[in-house]
């Protein structure tokens, strides 16, 4: 990634601030997903977007200390976690991948529907996240490997 | 799941703990934890059934696995199944118990060989107590898996690679043969369980595919039981530790295909190719291998012919047995009958005495370091305990009295005498040849065994020819092999305590089309002077007599060339195999990204203008146009900026100029999502081209200059006209789905979801709903796409070669 290195102040304080709403977005998205625009699709890109403003702020070794992801784990980890929920129907005598949903009564929300489609998505999110970054970060790497050489 | 299934998977449970067991105690040998398994499942399955076969019962339980394609893990219990569960492994018991002994603890990988030992163990009982042809595919080729990672065991050697490589190239070959057979049959009958297409054998008889299945089917059984031509890769896999040949290469897995043979009998069987297909073949077959064994010089290469050259007999005799399944007379059923009994009996006592001998070869391979045949001599005085069973095992191969080989060689001259009175099935005077090839084999068969005794064990014992010093075996290593000597001796002496409870069950369940009851065979040591008495005696005659001249013929050419003839075809075949694929991916893979997607585009041309054509879309389309009409203007302006965009890209210099028009195109589509009230798409768009456009940036340094190179003007036509064709096919397959959606009365899948999505999936985004509901599966495995996408940039940009590296 070609990190800037200037000291250029507004460019900073306004990547950052706008990072800050898009990965809060992004989590929105996540999370409404279900009944509103959105979803572990579309939420791990915005996530994705927002770390790499992070990125492109600070050099990659500043960034790391912040960002302390292994991203290729986190595609695991999102795999994981989308076939584990698939799974459940198994349990349940269902077919692989049936999701299940219920409305319960939590004090101060009130009326909250959860789902398995939740963390299913969720899993989803990790690997988009994982995805993206991984691309976007290998191929950065590899520049600056080559302007050592 | 009954105790069956359990039967079958225990092995395969086992598989995954072994390897822990081994780690805690490391300083126990493996093999002590796994003989566990063999000795109880060989206790477990006789106690709980051996007095249910000898009444002739059978037992069936079914586990769903995918009910909907018929495919159940059903088990199978009846006569055949419960002899071979026996031969597993009571043989798996003590071969694992000769390999503790075999295998150095500190030297070998115990824990992989132990892991591939279990599978294959569960893998062929799985084979051998399935119902469902589906199932039994599964396994089979999961014993020739396990057999390609035990050949190839020791791989550092490259002979054992090439070995492990051609025997599962051969047999997956024949694998995938016996599925097409299979599915043939499910076409034919409808189902895919052996026992209900027994129902309808019928059906199955009349059926114009009956012979093109059976030849499938046929070709799964004589890969995997090394019948002529495909036998040559048994040779090559004796590069497998002593312990594996001795199992999977001569008691268990080559079997797999009698067993298939004689699982299949009562749906192909009766009909005169089946029995002249096998006959013919068994009989070759144990021809070839017994001229092709006695040119060996390497112990364990005799061994491997001699086994080919035996499971051809095995063959031989379950092809003339069918025939009882054509003959309507009991006399001829009863007769015929006997040839299938002779077929099992062999295949106990065979197991009983080329296990013995394999284990034996592998002591004298193990003591003296060497297995080659012009090196060894002598070894009575040293080794006298080997010696003894050798000698035994032997003399069971050549059929001599009293061991169990002679009575089932005599019984199968006499099933072969018989064959020549068959009155169908065109046979006539020439059929004479049939019991002279199997006395010359069996002349030979003497001979080579002769060979085997006199040059490793008779001789002077020469202390130069070794490179140790040459003691007997411990008594550990000797355990096995003692038993299945004794075995030989005891079958021989007393060959009916297996008739009622192993023989006469599995006999019975080969031949469930007679119409007479059979009554259990009475096997005998002694059969009175009859003539296959007097071809035994020939036997030994002429083997002596051969064997006392053999210096005279051994020095003749033919007898020198070790390697099969056969063989040429395979290493002709694999190398113009390889050759071959070099040649298409060369023509194909030309390294230039402008070639592929060619072939992508004029793929995706071709395959839409023909479906397009033939449903008859092309003469609709002015009708779908003007549909189109009534487009409101701002539509018109929107659509003017992407085509204009669009338009401009190929005659912009500068790559930053390039990229900007490529995000105002994507923004443009993103606006046209948005017009649709598509709000998920439109987002999704948006958030490509941002991260699309990072993506850019970071490879834009990468990127040599944009110059223009002078293309030849049929190349920038060839470009223009694929562009073009993909433009219009692509905008004329819209407007007749626009026009159709109108015209017929086409229900939108889309309405499913619209009525579902709050009721089954609990959630009013329609579009997510059917992303991680509905459709579910398709969303994992694009996830499981973009992480290997990702795993493949790390790959091509990490670890690529930047020249220099030794490859």
């Amino acid at each position: 990634m070609r990190y800037s290195r200037s000291h250029d102040v507004m460019q900073r304080v306004l990547l950052i601030t706008t990072s800050y709403f898009v990965l809060a977005y992004s989590l929105y998205f996540l999370f409404a997903g279900h009944n509103n625009p959105g979803g572990g699709f579309i939420g791990g890109l915005t996530t994705a977007c927002a770390l790499a403003f992070i990125y492109l702020v600070f050099d990659r070794d500043t960034a790391n200390e912040y960002i302390r992801f292994t991203f290729p784990a986190l595609i695991s980890i999102g795999l994981v976690l989308s076939l584990g929920t698939g799974a459940i129907g198994f349990f349940a005598n269902d077919n692989y991948l049936t999701q299940y949903f219920d409305y319960f009564e939590i004090p101060f929300f009130g009326e909250v529907e959860l789902t398995t489609a939740l963390p299913f998505d969720l899993g989803i999110y990790f690997v988009v996240v994982g995805a993206a970054m991984v691309i976007m970060l290998t191929i950065a790497d590899d520049e600056k490997e080559e302007n050592e050489n | 799941m009954s105790l069956l299934h359990w039967i079958i998977l225990i092995p395969f449970l086992a598989a995954f703990f072994i390897p822990l067991l081994g780690r805690m105690f490391p300083r126990i040998h493996t093999g002590w934890f796994v003989l566990f398994i063999p000795l109880a499942l060989v206790m477990v399955t006789w106690i709980s059934y051996s007095s249910l076969m000898a009444d002739g019962e059978t037992i069936l339980s079914i586990v769903p696995w995918v009910p909907m394609l018929d495919i159940n893990f059903s088990v199978y219990l009846d006569g055949l199944s419960f002899l071979f569960t026996l031969l597993i492994t009571g043989i798996g018991a003590l071969v694992v118990l000769y390999s503790i002994y075999y295998l150095d603890k500190k030297k070998e990988r115990l824990q992989d060989f132990y892991v591939y030992l279990l599978m294959f163990i569960g893998a062929m009982l799985g084979v051998v107590l399935t119902d469902n042809v589906i199932v039994l595919y599964v396994f089979w080729e999961l014993t020739s898996l396990a057999s390609t990672l035990l050949i190839g065991f020791w791989f550092i050697r490259d002979k054992s690679i090439f070995g492990a490589q051609k025997s599962m190239l051969i047999t997956v070959f024949g694998g995938f043969a016996m599925l097409g057979g299979f599915m043939l049959l499910y076409i034919m009958t409808g189902t895919f369980s052996i026992r209900e297409m027994i129902g309808d054998v019928d059906v199955i008889m009349n059926h114009p595919m009956f012979l093109p299945a059976m030849i499938l089917v046929l070709l799964g059984a004589f890969t995997k039981s090394v019948q002529f031509p495909f036998h040559i890769w048994l040779p090559d896999a004796m590069e497998a530790p002593t312990p594996v040949s001795a199992y999977l290469h001569s008691a268990t897995m080559v079997k797999a295909g009698i067993y298939l043979v004689a699982r299949m009998t009562p749906i192909f069987g009766g009909s005169s190719e089946w029995f002249w297909i096998i006959l013919i073949t068994g009989l070759f077959t144990l021809f070839w291998g017994a001229i092709s064994a006695l040119r060996q010089k390497d112990l364990k290469g005799v061994l491997a012919f001699s086994t080919i050259s035996q499971l051809g007999l095995i063959m031989a005799l379950l092809g003339a047995g069918s025939a009882a399944l054509y003959a309507q007379d009991p006399d001829l059923e009863v007769m015929y009958a006997g040839a299938i009994v002779t077929a099992m009996f062999h295949l106990i006592n065979h197991s009983t005495f080329k296990g013995s001998l394999f284990m034996v070869v592998g002591i004298v391979d193990h003591e003296t370091g060497t297995r080659n045949l012009q090196k060894l001599g002598g070894l009575m005085a040293v080794m006298p305990v080997t010696f003894t069973v050798s000698a035994v095992g032997l003399a069971a191969m050549a059929g001599i009295p009293p061991f169990n080989g002679f009575i089932s060689k005599e019984m199968f001259f006499a099933n072969m005498v018989e064959l020549m009175e068959l009155p169908f099935f065109g046979m006539g005077d020439w059929a004479i040849i049939i019991p002279i090839v199997a006395w010359t084999a069996s002349v030979i068969t003497f001979i080579y065994c002769a060979f085997m005794f006199y040059k490793t064990f008779m001789g002077k014992y020469d202390r130069q020819n070794y490179w140790v010093d040459v003691h007997e075996a411990s008594p550990g290593l000797l355990l096995s092999p003692i038993l299945l000597g004794i075995l030989v001796i005891v079958l021989g002496l007393f060959p009916n305590i297996l008739t009622q409870t192993l023989i006469h069950p599995s006999v019975t369940s080969i031949l469930t089309g007679v119409s007479v009851e059979l009554e259990p065979y009475n096997l005998t040591l002694w059969h009175g002077f009859e003539i296959e008495l007097f071809m035994s005696i020939g036997v030994v005659a002429v083997g002596v007599i051969a064997f006392l001249y053999h210096r005279k013929w051994t020095r003749w050419e033919i007898y020198n060339k070790e390697r099969d003839v056969m063989n040429l075809f395979y290493d002709q075949g694999i190398d113009k195999l390889q050759d071959g694929s070099a040649a298409i991916t060369r023509v194909q893979m030309t390294g230039r990204l402008r070639d592929y997607f060619m072939y992508m585009l004029v793929f995706i041309v071709a395959l839409l203008a023909v479906t397009m054509w033939r449903s008859g879309q092309f003469q609709a389309l002015p009708e779908g146009l003007a549909t189109t009409m009534d487009t409101p203007l701002y539509m018109y302006g929107v659509m003017l900026i992407l085509v204009g965009s669009a338009a401009v890209l190929p005659f912009i210099q500068s790559r930053i100029t390039f990229i900007i028009s490529i995000g105002v195109l994507g923004l443009m589509v993103s606006l046209f999502f948005t017009i649709f009230s598509a709000p998920d798409l439109a987002l999704t768009q948006l958030l490509v081209e941002t991260v699309l456009l990072i993506v850019l940036m970071l490879a834009f340094r990468h990127l040599p200059e944009m110059t223009k190179e002078p293309k030849s003007r049929s190349y920038t036509t060839v470009n223009v006209l694929i562009a073009a064709s993909v433009g219009a096919l692509v905008t004329m397959v819209s407007i007749s789905a626009y026009a159709l959606r109108l015209d017929l009365d086409f229900t939108a899948i889309s309405d499913f979801f619209i009525e579902n999505a709050v009721p089954l999936g609990g959630g009013y985004n329609i579009v997510n709903v059917t992303l991680v509901d509905f459709r579910g599966f398709d969303t994992v495995l694009e996830a499981l796409v973009l992480g290997i996408v990702a795993l493949a940039v790390i790959m091509l940009i990490k670890h690529r070669f930047k020249g220099g590296e030794d490859i």
